[in-house]
């Protein structure tokens, strides 16, 4: 049993030992669950020293020869830590606003971190296919109950969406399986490259899209993206931050993960058209998120648009895209996650979420102010904040590859000063009515404690990238190795030649 | 009969024999006391399933071929008898409620489960077909077991007479098999039906018109979903799961063994059932508001996914069918005996919104009715997602792709109506009938949380159940 099991099941004892504390004992459930995510979070942190060494490997069930294999890479190491970070924080500020059925929703959010932590480490495709499905189980509940005036549709919809896109992947893992008799990635993946496992170019292209679809639908990739503001807006506080800064993380993780490596000829055929997809998605979004009258809508249409930065990343298929890519996912989930934190904060004192509502905050809680301020820098790409570095990097790449992709990419940076901008100077400045000058004290200390984390990391992913990016690169780079490899295969054939030359003279 | 045939033939026996016993004793029981009648058959199940398990040590075949007890057998056996004693848990309660407490109820559940029994270890066409009868004329009379309920007279007549009407295509199929063949044994007929015989190609489809009833695969599904809702419940629960499992057992034996050779001609048809069944099942269902018979048309679905598997025509697809009835008859069980027990005195509350706040008033009921509805949906960690698993993968083996993905795609659409149960017991307020609802009696805790946890372990340990259903998946 190494850390990495004991991080990974540590969430799901603490799920186990909710649901015996006595309902009435509401101050020690809040007080167990957020011990559990602090010591899962303290744990975490030795990841970085020793995530390649943390693997385990056992048989979970002997036929299928389902493996329970868990390990890490330089993206997964993140996207870990990114949950561990943030699930104390959903605790934190649920503390105050969660008044109903508390033993559940802690329950049902350790449960989340369990199912996500799990889709990030599973190396075994079943495995992730467990996790993936399990994960949605709690988000469901959480969204539906302790949501808001329209949370049954809300939930309904977004367990309809993921379960769709789902059902298809799992009849590819399935017909994987078949093929390779193993649900191994890393088996899989050996076997596609030296040829072990051959896939006919149809085969491959309707895994990969059976693949893709499930992750689409999760990033959100424009226009499979409805069901995200509707969520969005419809779940409890902490429900968007965990939906918006990790579980759409799946999406992306998935797409870099398992659909690229494993089928990088069909993903090369794609690209154009998954780009084009991911561009309209970043213009999009900004547009439509710059005319929302409602804030939480406006940050979740914000999302579509950066998670259209990171597809875009993927698919330039360059170095710099890739890391730009991953980087982007944790910056998003760090700056988006704080806005929707702060949105909640800002929704418990005046119980409104319309940006009409609100006006001249600043002067009546300056520092709850200042720190939506920084978020919203970081947001929009200033430097020295986190997505600067991000959006530098997928915009660098997909010059790169296409330099007219980086233009079209670059007006959502643009918009997006505008959206975020603006929904600042409306809520901040201006005239106070009444109710906000007697309604918006500043932040408390529990306030604080959620955000102090959220900023110092904007401003150390923004400043010191050494700490994050050198694992990152190495396995994106292992990644864009092994796809070009199986190109290089390709010119071999006499047809895929003049294909290649094509594709080549595109990059030009 | 020598030594060897009453022991292969035991469960059958103890079933028979303590019906009987219950019949005789039930008029010296006075009408408070019946309950210890429902003690008397819930031994004699848990006898016959104790004898399920010794014959099976030493498998083979008894009475001239006509029984046989292999793994499949057994299989089957243990999931009927298990059905029969999670029935008897639950029906007790409901029946006082009632005020039909009798020990004739316990009686004719005996002599259906042990006509299924039969079923499940029959060799031959004859034996089959009086193993079914003798299980379906049971079910009618339980079907209609509340005299004074006019829904349930209306479910056994309908259930009588379109089951008669089924069972005589039947006879129709076993009488051509024997015209074409000359025999009644499965393996005869296996090894004596010529791979280009029309006459048996019609034959099957004949007797596949008798299974698909019995098993409410479409098209000839159209009584399932009245009777199941004006059936008593715990009948209800026993009727989707009992008889079916059992006809599905004979269905797959006699499709695999005397029919093995002629597949070509009748796999179009299963597909074709397979596709229809799931489509209409899912989709009727999720225009209903009524639990019972929301359940019912699931059940119809449900179906369809197993004939995907017999569709495969394989040995994994047997052993899929094995593990997806018996993943099924735990979780439908389950969730008939939550409706159960919520629906109160003349079934008054069967509507989705009547288990409105189920999650706040008892939630244990309501976490073991969600472990029931996630299983059915196929969310992984349940035993509905391994036996989908298994299925899908059945049929992606023998390269069924369009017919798993129109089936997955139909789980998705499932997801739907199974939801809407979920959403009403934890987000809704409570309503009328949940604020009075009674709490769990013993026996009915019992049942349920044998069923979950059934399905949990089913879902997270798959493996032992797997491993024999994959052992006895070999067909001769």
């Amino acid at each position: 049993m190494t850390l990495l099991d004991a991080l990974l099941f540590l969430p799901l004892a603490g799920f186990a030992l909710l649901l015996f504390l006595p309902r009435a004992q509401s101050e020690n459930i809040r007080l167990t669950a957020l011990a559990v995510s602090l010591a899962v979070f303290l744990g975490s942190l030795g990841l970085p020293f020793l995530f390649e060494t943390l693997s385990t490997d056992f048989v979970w069930i002997e036929s299928p020869n389902i493996h329970y294999h868990v390990s890490l890479d330089g993206i997964s190491l993140w996207l870990v830590l990114l949950t561990t970070v943030l699930t104390p924080i959903a605790i934190l500020i649920s503390w105050r606003s969660i008044q109903d059925r508390i033993k559940e929703y802690y329950a049902f959010l350790l449960l989340l971190e369990f199912g996500l932590i799990g889709v990030f480490i599973a190396q075994d495709l079943f495995l992730f296919y467990v996790f993936w499905e399990v994960s949605l189980v709690p988000m469901y509940f959480l969204i539906g109950i302790w949501g808001h005036e329209r949370r049954i549709y809300a939930a309904v919809k977004f367990f309809l969406f993921t379960m769709a896109g789902s059902v298809l992947m799992l009849a590819a893992i399935i017909y994987l399986y078949n093929k390779a008799e193993t649900f191994d990635y890393a088996l899989i993946l050996q076997a596609l490259s030296t040829g072990k496992l051959a896939l006919s170019a149809a085969e491959q292209m309707a895994l990969f899209l059976a693949f893709f679809l499930a992750f689409a639908i999760k990033v959100p990739l424009f226009p499979l993206h409805t069901w995200l503001p509707d969520a969005h807006v419809e779940a409890p506080t902490a429900g968007s931050v965990m939906l918006a800064a990790v579980m759409l993380k799946m999406g992306t993780y998935g797409i870099i993960h398992f659909c690229v490596p494993m089928f990088p000829r069909a993903a090369h055929e794609c690209a154009p058209w998954i780009v084009k997809l991911a561009i309209i998605g970043i213009v999009y979004g900004a547009l439509v998120a710059l005319v929302q009258p409602n804030m939480k809508k406006l940050v979740a249409y914000s999302s579509v648009s950066h998670l259209g930065f990171v597809v875009l990343g993927i698919f330039s298929f360059t170095q710099q895209g890739m890391d730009g890519a991953v980087y982007q996912m944790l910056n998003h989930g760090i700056s988006t996650g704080a806005l929707f934190v702060l949105v909640g904060f800002m929704y418990e004192r005046r119980h409104s979420l319309e940006i009409a509502d609100y006006g001249g905050v600043a002067p009546y809680a300056p520092w709850l102010s200042t720190v939506f301020l920084i978020t919203t820098l970081a947001s929009i790409g200033l430097p020295t904040l986190n997505n600067f570095v991000g959006e530098f990097l997928v915009l660098q790449g997909a010059a790169i590859a296409n330099f007219k992709w980086a233009v079209y990419a670059a007006l959502g940076v643009i918009l997006s000063a505008c959206y975020m901008l603006w929904l600042y100077q409306r809520t901040f400045y201006g005239e106070a009515s009444e109710v906000i000058k007697h309604h918006m004290p500043d932040l408390t200390g529990r306030e604080w404690a959620a955000m102090l984390p959220l900023l110092l990391l904007m401003v150390w992913m923004g400043t010191y990238t050494k700490t994050f990016l050198p694992p990152i690169s190495a396995s994106t780079a292992r990644i864009l190795v092994g796809t070009e490899s199986s190109k290089r295969i390709r010119v071999a054939a006499p047809r895929a030649n003049t294909l290649l030359a094509k594709e080549a003279a595109d990059v030009r | 009969m020598s030594v060897d045939d009453a022991i292969r033939f035991l469960p059958e026996l103890i079933l028979i024999l303590a019906a009987t016993l219950i019949m005789v004793c039930d008029p010296l029981t006075s009408t408070h006391r019946k309950s210890t009648l429902a003690v008397l058959a819930f031994v004699a199940l848990l006898a016959a399933l104790a004898a399920t398990a010794y014959s099976s040590t030493d498998p083979g075949k008894a009475f001239f071929g006509m029984i046989v007890v292999d793994g499949f057998a057994t299989f089957f056996r243990a999931i009927v008898i298990v059905v029969g004693l999670l029935t008897v848990l639950s029906s007790n309660r409901f029946l006082e409620r009632e005020g039909a407490n009798s020990g004739e109820f316990y009686a004719l559940l005996l002599f259906s489960i042990s006509g299924q029994s039969m079923m499940a270890a029959s060799n031959e066409l004859i034996i089959l077909f009086i193993g079914l009868e003798i299980s379906s004329i049971a079910s009618y009379v339980m079907a209609g077991f509340l005299r004074d309920d006019s829904r349930a007279n209306e479910s056994a007549l309908k259930y009588f007479l379109l089951g008669s009407f089924a069972s005589a295509f039947l006879l129709y199929g076993i009488a051509l098999v024997y015209g074409v063949t000359g025999a009644t044994n499965l393996s005869d007929i296996g090894s004596r039906m010529q791979p280009d015989s029309l006459l048996g190609g019609v034959a099957a489809a004949l007797m596949f018109v008798g299974f698909g009833f019995k098993i409410s695969g479409a098209p000839f599904q159209m009584w399932a979903p009245d009777v199941y809702q004006g059936a008593p419940t715990p009948v209800t629960a026993f009727l989707s799961a009992g008889p079916k499992a059992a006809a599905f057992a004979v269905f797959v034996r006699v499709f695999t063994v005397a029919f093995g050779n002629i597949g070509d001609r009748w796999e179009p048809l299963i597909w074709i059932s397979a596709l229809l069944s799931m489509t209409i099942g899912n989709f009727a269902a999720l225009g209903q508001t009524n639990v019972k018979r929301m359940l019912a048309y699931s059940s119809i679905a449900h179906a369809g996914y197993v004939l995907v598997a017999i569709t495969a025509r394989s040995e994994s697809g047997v052993a899929a069918v094995m593990f997806y009835l018996g993943a099924y008859a735990l979780m439908n069980v389950g969730a008939f005996t939550v409706v159960g027990h919520i629906s109160r005195k003349g079934e008054r509350y069967l509507r989705v919104e009547d288990l409105s706040g189920l999650g706040v008033r008892q939630p244990l009921t309501a976490a073991m009715f969600s472990i029931f509805l996630l299983s059915f949906i196929g969310v992984p960690l349940t035993a509905g997602f391994f036996g989908k698993f298994y299925i899908f993968k059945a049929a992606l083996q023998s390269d069924l792709i369009w017919l798993t993905v129109l089936g997955l795609l139909n789980s998705a659409v499932a997801a739907y109506y199974y939801l809407r149960v979920l959403v009403v017991m934890y987000m809704q307020e409570p309503g009328e009938a949940v604020n009075e609802v009674e709490p769990l009696s013993p026996a009915l805790r019992l049942s349920l949380i044998c069923s979950a946890a059934g399905t949990l372990i089913l879902g997270i340990f798959p493996s032992g159940a797997l491993h024999f259903a994959v052992k006895s998946a070999v067909l001769k």
